[in-house]
């Protein structure tokens, strides 16, 4: 479903990611985990179109991400083409992003009415059913000023399951959530992982949740993977001496 | 030095009169500010090659120079150059609105660049068309902020279109200056115009000062 071939990604002389090739099948739950700056949230915003890659090739479902062929050579994609792949690609962020300027239902019909042309009553149709499944029925006609950031993580999560996306992308979406909000996004995220066959790349520093939902856990380092394994031989017996180090810095915390 | 009552009555209707027109001048001369200065903003925000670097030198060139200079340039060398002839207070609402546009552009920039990136990357990632990014996401939050500086530029506009008597546009100040031409007296016409720029403009502000307020809690 996801495949990177050889990305390099550099912010001016810092590489972020060197090289990089992994491959994530349809359906697939993938979580990166790794100490910060290591380039996993990099990852996401290159298969999200808002980074370019310096160098190698991202796949979406087959189909190249970062560049298409013009005659015989192939040449950076254009914003026509990344906007066709980008429909097939949801991303939930870390600070909700909702637009403060509408209401719970219009944040969440906005983009199946102006992107994919549905119309306002099947995208409000949509949208409820949504909310339902987020648990906030009741919260329609709030303004996201309104609601908990928990609440609005949740909404975050309907609007980008609006779009019906092949992939979705969770950047520490309960990083900057209070502690006591952080059970319920996740427990709406597990649902849907276990109910739908949308692909997910999520990072997290949720080991807990990482370990419950992953089918596989990739740990980064200096932007390259270094371990790729199943959750439970990863948090239970990693084999590489950097995960080591990691997961006992952030387990040993809690 | 005396004050001659009847003078000041007499030169009241006049006056008004005049300040009709300083009033139309200044709404349309602000209407086309906003409307002229939004698409400034918007097409240097979106960074158009050439184009983008094109508007950031007019506005730079217009933002330092004279208001009086470029009412002439307009009067006496861009219509001329265009061939048509429009009224003097044409010519006043065109100036008026393209020299505010340029501050009202850089008013419209910062609205813009306040609006967080978080609200590009999440229209992007929904795949929002580009026009609806602007109209339904960014420019709603933007432009709310950014209302007070744009009523302020309205005032000082006010307050500078005595300055196109010099191509004939008969305003307040003109009136004034006809009344004392004709009686010879100088001090009414000129201490009531004054009076009425003062009776539009400080009310004005006040209203400006309550909308920062309540932009203040957005």
């Amino acid at each position: 479903m996801i495949r990177f071939d050889g990305v390099v990604k550099k912010f001016g002389d810092h590489v972020v990611l060197r090289e990089l090739d992994f491959t994530v099948s349809p359906g697939e739950f993938v979580t990166l985990i790794g100490p910060s700056g290591s380039g996993k949230t990099t990852i996401l915003r290159l298969l999200m179109t808002l980074e370019r890659v310096n160098d190698g090739r991202i796949y979406v479902d087959g189909e190249c991400l970062t560049h298409t062929s013009k005659g015989d050579k192939t040449v950076p994609a254009n914003e026509k083409h990344l906007r066709e792949m980008r429909k097939r690609i949801g991303m939930v962020f870390q600070q909700f992003n909702l637009f403060p300027n509408m209401n719970v239902l219009q944040n969440i019909t906005e983009a199946p009415v102006r992107s994919l042309g549905l119309s306002k009553g099947e995208a409000e149709a949509r949208a409820i059913d949504l909310l339902d499944m987020v648990g906030l029925s009741d919260k329609a006609k709030a303004h996201p000023s309104q609601l908990s950031g928990g609440q609005q993580q949740r909404v975050a999560i309907a609007r980008a399951l609006a779009m019906r996306p092949e992939v979705l992308l969770l950047d520490e979406v309960t990083s900057a959530l209070d502690p006591e909000l952080v059970a319920g996004v996740l427990r709406v995220l597990k649902e849907i992982a276990t109910t739908t066959d949308i692909t997910f790349l999520c990072v997290t520093h949720e080991m807990q949740f990482a370990r419950d939902v992953s089918d596989r856990v990739m740990m980064f380092d200096q932007g390259q993977v270094i371990e790729d394994a199943a959750p439970e031989k990863l948090f239970t017996e990693p084999e590489h001496p950097r995960t080591r180090e990691f997961l006992h810095a952030v387990l040993d915390r809690a | 030095m005396d004050w001659d009552w009847e003078n000041a009555r007499d030169s009241l209707p006049l006056l008004l009169e005049g300040l009709l027109v300083t009033v139309e001048l200044t709404l349309l001369g602000s209407a086309l500010a906003y409307l002229l200065g939004l698409v400034f903003a918007m097409i240097r925000e979106a960074r158009i090659p050439v184009l983008s670097q094109l508007i950031y030198l007019f506005v730079e060139l217009v933002r330092s120079t004279p208001l009086l200079i470029q009412v002439f340039v307009i009067f006496w060398l861009l219509w001329p150059a265009l061939d048509i002839k429009p009224s003097a207070f044409w010519t006043g609402v065109v100036a008026l609105g393209i020299h505010y546009a340029t501050y009202t552009s850089e008013a419209y920039r910062a609205g813009i660049q306040a609006v967080p990136k978080g609200q590009w990357e999440a229209a992007t990632a929904l795949s929002l068309p580009r026009g609806r990014v602007w109209t339904g996401v960014i420019l709603p939050q933007a432009v709310p902020r950014v209302l007070p500086a744009l009523g302020n530029y309205m005032i000082s506009m006010f307050k500078e279109t005595p300055l196109l008597l010099a191509i004939g546009v008969v305003d307040v100040l003109a009136r004034a200056k006809e009344q004392g031409a004709e009686t010879f007296r100088v001090i009414e016409p000129y201490t009531l115009a004054g009076l009425l720029f003062l009776l539009v403009s400080y009310p004005s502000s006040i209203l400006v000062r309550r909308l920062e307020r309540r932009v203040g809690h957005l």
